[in-house]
């Protein structure tokens, strides 16, 4: 190989090097349509990614993705949209993000279907929309129950036409868009306060790579791997979310985390696997031991209004939902984990500890299979459970983190000290708020992917120099890399992994109190201590025990943000559950908490929200916002509404 | 709950490697990826594998378990009988990384060749109006999670490795009929695209493919056959020619394919026997061997191609139908002399000591 492209760092360790305008870190569906933008807009741009193309997490979504295209009930628009996600997010949502993501989902959809995406069709040819936990109207763009693969494969697809392209204009399909598969970016590099870089290894040959880059697209998904219970992969261990804190950046609203109500709880090995929430959208049913359908039971006042009373009512909403209300079963996933959490303490779980999901019975076995497709094929194939015939067995998983880099709402650039930095998908924050709506991840992941990769692109092109990456930088990442195979006194890394997924999901769990989120705090900086003596057997080459040793530092340091986070916050909204708070609190809808890394220890900042602009406020019923807002907020719209009337009273006169 | 189960697991990378004994703790419910991930928090940390989803949706856990091609995730223990021992080794027609993980990137080259999604060019976005049966078709074959285990049964490319510039395999064959079949793709070449440069007349429809494929896709009986069917306008392909002589669609004799069976010969049943054979027709292994010290035997030959045949299997003999006043030429309509060099079946005898 060339000089050009390796350089000497220090005497053992060569660095391959690449020189790209903005580096996408992470090829989900957020990186991938933020590179596509950026190449787009002419940018030479590098997708990095864990695993191999096309696999990211996106991979595994299957209800579909939310956009208020109106297509199935045309009464839907982009306020309705707004007003459901803000509602999800128990108005802690950033607005302007809400508002972005619910006027330009749509467009972001069909574009996808000039990318070559087919999705399920209405009878009159447009894109079907399907009933969803929390929207108010069918909403959600889907194929089957395999959207997020259709939404990936799609991207994936457009970005090699884009390098079809490029081989016809410049005689290399890498010219100007090249994908680093199974690759892991273990740190950021700066210079100054600018970012300059990003330095990481080829999982496949335990070689280091580094990339030179005036803007960094973090586009790395979320964290679910701290927790024993979950639906994330190997992938999700906050590595975004760490990076950025290391960077400068900051994490916000970190103490909510969805709890998905309806995994898998039997067998073991496969507990936490998702089931889709479209099986209650297409009619499944919650029961208890008791074959009790308990979810009427469970209705706060705040949704009071919009669902049903009585099995009659609910049922009738499949085929008449306008003259009727929803079914309880499609709460808002929060609400529904609660539940069943409080039914199988209760006693009247089923054998495995979670409840009853039952389609079988409300459905023909036909209808089943052509419309859950993937869900009758995962549970024949893993737990020997037809679901045609038998309920399933179902209970809360960890699924989603809703906090993540807090970002300006506009163009996806962290906040904090870094510059040069953006992020979008589910490491950025803000977007949902405490509780995020089923579907309105995906069109996330596009409306923001496409801001960011068009915004890094516009800050490359006005930066006058290019940063530079200092040797010395490199040196530490190398030295940093390569300690858990050097050292071979320390601990396992999977024991380590266990533990402190032992810690979380016990101690800050779906219900938290005061002392146990205190416990975890304590354990966490033992934990902190071992991960950092941590040693892993073996070679350089494809060493999956390596590279969890790599992964623990971040695990940790993002479940700090949220342990700590979560004992700050002394109210239960969204994600987060006090038991010793346990109601909302208007005053603390006012606030996020804020991390940031000052040494390597976490700092946590209050920092009011922003204030919504009024028209958007408008769109609520005062009673609504009665539930949300203080008083004196309230007093502020009040006035305003009461100034507003006699502004149209004193127009009508003229 | 848990009892003792003897695994043997490939251990090893590009240099060699061996099977590794290992008695490992099973509980109930557990599929091979459980087993492969306790192994690596307990005996084996450094265990090279790939996973993501768990739940056979990303494509990642491909593996050949008892010689079988499938996806670990989704390979429940309670098929093995408890003393049976598992053998788990990595994909065979791919170059070996370490353990379990292979060099895929032969499917990712193949990927960017296909050109792309072509739009409709008077169509803007959000006009787009395509009815439920006309996506379906595609769909199928948008199931599809590239866990490319397709493409590791094939024999044309298992211990083929010298048929792989020329062969795309099954899972590009879906990906162009799935295009062929998108009702509004603006490009209309999809299937000769296929016969020209993906290598689609190698198949000969051992449907191997579709058996291991875990989506369920019918890749033959949908995918390739329509596509061989259609080619067949414009060329003679005298695989399906005899095929839907001799059989009914999806009544193609089906051979399966284990990782033991004896490299290049393809098996030719009675029924096919008569079929093209990437070996050169010699079924003995220790001749072919010999002969392929000489002349590459592997080397793909393009397909004898001949007239069109009608809907009813016929040629047509009629020049009122047909596209020109002459006869057709012998070699098929779309060669053109002289024929590149490397689609001559000679091969200088010191080619094969490069690899
Ligand atoms: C089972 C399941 C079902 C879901 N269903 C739905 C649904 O129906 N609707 C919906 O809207 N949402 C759904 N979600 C949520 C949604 O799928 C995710 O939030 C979303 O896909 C996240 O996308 P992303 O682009 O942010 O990141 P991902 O798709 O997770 O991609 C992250 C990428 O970052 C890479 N990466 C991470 N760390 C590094 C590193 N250090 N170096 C290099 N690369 C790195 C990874 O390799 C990966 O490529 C579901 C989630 C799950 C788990
Ligand atoms: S049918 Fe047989 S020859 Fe054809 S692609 Fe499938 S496996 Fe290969
Ligand atoms: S067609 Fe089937 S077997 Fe082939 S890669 Fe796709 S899912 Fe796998
Ligand atoms: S891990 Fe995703 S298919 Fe097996």
């Amino acid at each position: 190989m060339t000089n050009d492209s390796h350089r000497d760092t220090s005497a053992t360790t060569r660095i391959e090097r690449h020189h790209y305008d903005v580096v996408v870190i992470g090829a989900g569906g957020a990186g991938l349509r933020a590179a596509i933008e950026a190449r787009l807009a002419g940018k030479k741009t590098a997708i990095i990614s864990k695993s191999l193309f096309g696999k990211a997490h996106t991979v595994m979504a299957e209800g579909g993705a939310a956009a208020a295209m109106g297509n199935v009930n045309s009464r839907d628009s982009w306020q309705v949209h707004f007003r459901d996600t803000m509602r999800g997010g128990k108005f802690l949502n950033n607005f302007r993000m809400a508002e972005l993501h619910a006027k330009e989902s749509p467009q972001r959809i069909w574009e996808l279907e000039t990318y070559g995406a087919l999705f399920d069709r209405t009878k009159d040819g447009k894109i079907s929309q399907r009933n969803f936990g929390g929207h108010e109207y069918p909403r959600l763009a889907h194929v089957g129950d395999r959207t997020g693969l259709e939404l990936i494969r799609t991207l994936q697809q457009k970005i090699v036409s884009l390098q079809q392209e490029d081989k016809r204009d410049h005689g290399s399909y890498d010219a100007r868009i090249k994908v680093f598969a199974e690759t892991t970016i273990t740190e950021l590099l700066l210079d100054g306060d600018r970012v300059a870089g990003a330095f990481g290894y080829y999982r496949e040959s335990g070689e280091f790579v580094l990339f030179e880059a005036p803007a960094v697209v973090l586009a790395t998904g979320g964290v679910g791997r701290s927790y024993k219970v979950t639906s994330n992969s190997w992938e999700y261990t906050g590595d975004g979310h760490a990076l950025a804190l290391r960077a400068g950046a900051n994490l916000i609203n970190m103490e909510f985390l969805q709890f998905h109500p309806t995994g898998m709880v039997w067998p073991v090995s496969v507990k936490g696997i998702l089931v889709t929430e479209s099986v209650r959208g297409d009619g499944g049913i919650l029961k208890n031991s008791e074959g009790k359908r308990f979810m009427f039971d469970y209705v706060p006042d705040v949704f009071r209004k919009q669902y049903a009373e009585t099995p009659e009512e609910a049922d009738r909403w499949y085929t008449d939902p306008d003259n009727n209300r929803r079914p309880p079963e499609l709460l808002p996933r929060d609400e529904v984990a609660r539940a069943i959490n409080s039914e199988v303490k209760a006693g009247r779980g089923t054998p495995a500890g979670g409840v009853y999901l039952d389609i079988a019975s409300r459905l023909p076995a036909e209808e089943i299979r052509r419309r859950l497709p993937s869900m009758h094929h995962q549970f024949k194939g893993l737990a020997d459970v037809d679901i045609t015939k038998e309920p399933m067995e179902v209970g809360p998983t960890c699924h989603y983190v809703m906090g993540g880099i807090e970002v300006d709402p506009d163009s996806g650039a962290a906040y904090g000290s870094v510059r040069g930095l953006f992020a979008a998908g589910e490491v950025s924050g803000g977007m949902h708020g405490s509780n995020r709506l089923g579907g309105n991840s995906l069109s996330d992941l596009l409306v923001f992917g496409k801001r960011a990769g068009g915004h890094a692109a516009g800050y490359v092109d006005q930066l006058a120099a290019r940063p530079r990456v200092e040797v010395a930088a490199v040196e530490t990442a190398v030295e940093t890399a390569l300690a858990p195979l050097q050292r071979d006194t320390g601990e396992n890394p999977y024991t380590l992994q266990q533990d402190l997924q032992a810690v979380m999901g016990d101690l800050v769990g779906i219900i938290r109190r005061e002392a146990e989120l205190a416990d975890a705090l304590v354990r966490l900086a033992e934990l902190r201590e071992r991960v950092a003596k941590v040693s892993a057997a073996g070679g350089r080459r494809y060493n999956p025990g390596w590279h969890l040793a790599l992964d623990l530092r971040n695990m940790l340091v993002v479940s700090e943000c949220t342990a700590k986070a979560a004992l700050e916050r002394r109210e239960s909204r969204g994600g987060h559950t006090r038991e010793d708070y346990p109601t909302m609190d208007p005053q603390w809808r006012r606030l996020n908490l804020v991390c940031s890394l000052e040494g390597d220890t976490v700092r946590l900042d209050r920092k009011p929200l922003p204030k919504m602009r009024t028209e958007l406020l408008g769109l609520f019923d005062r009673a609504e916002l009665a539930k949300y807002l203080t008083d004196e907020e309230l007093a502020e719209f009040d006035a305003l509404a009461a100034a507003d009337a006699a502004d149209a009273a004193g127009k009508e006169t003229h | 709950m848990g009892t003792k189960r003897n695994f043997r697991i490939w251990r090893g990378d590009a240099d060699g490697g061996e099977l590794t004994d290992y008695a490992v703790e099973v509980n109930e419910g557990e599929v091979v990826l459980d087993v492969i991930h306790r192994l690596q928090a307990t005996d084996a940390p450094d265990l090279a594998c790939r996973w993501n989803c768990k739940a056979g949706k990303c494509g990642s856990c491909s593996m050949e378990i008892n010689g079988m091609p499938k996806l670990g995730c989704m390979t429940r223990m309670s098929t093995f009988e408890e003393d049976e021992t598992v053998t788990v080794t990595p994909l065979r027609t791919f170059p070996v990384i370490r353990d379990l993980v292979t060099d895929v990137s032969f499917n990712y080259e193949k990927a960017r060749e296909t050109p792309a999604f072509a739009p409709p060019a008077d169509l803007a976005p959000g006009d787009y109006r395509m009815q439920q049966v006309d996506v379906e078709r595609s769909q199928e074959f948008r199931k599809c999670i590239e866990c490319f285990l397709c493409q590791n049964v094939c024999h044309v490319i298992r211990d083929h490795d010298e048929n792989k510039p020329a062969f795309s395999g099954p899972r590009y064959f879906i990906r162009a009929a799935e295009l062929d079949m998108h009702p509004l793709d603006a490009k209309t070449d999809r299937k000769e695209y296929a016969q020209s440069e993906q290598g689609l007349g190698f198949c000969n429809i051992t449907k191997c493919c579709t058996e291991v494929c875990p989506e369920h896709i019918k890749i033959t009986d949908n995918g390739i056959i329509p596509m061989k069917e259609r080619v067949v306008d414009r060329r003679y392909d005298p695989l399906v020619w005899l095929g839907s002589k001799i059989f009914r669609r999806g009544q193609v004799p089906q051979t399966s394919v284990t990782s033991e069976h004896s490299p290049g010969a393809v098996r030719s049943n009675a029924a096919g026997g008569g079929l093209h054979s990437h070996a050169g027709g010699s079924h003995d292994p220790a001749a072919e061997t010999q002969a392929q010290q000489g002349v590459n035997w592997h080397r793909e030959v393009p397909h004898p191609t001949a007239p069109a045949v009608d809907a009813s299997g016929k040629l047509p003999l009629t020049e009122l139908t047909f596209d020109r006043a002459a006869a057709p030429s012998p070699f098929g309509d779309d060669v053109t002399f002289p024929l590149p060099p490397e689609h001559l079946n000679f091969a200088h005898p010191d080619q094969d000591q490069k690899h």
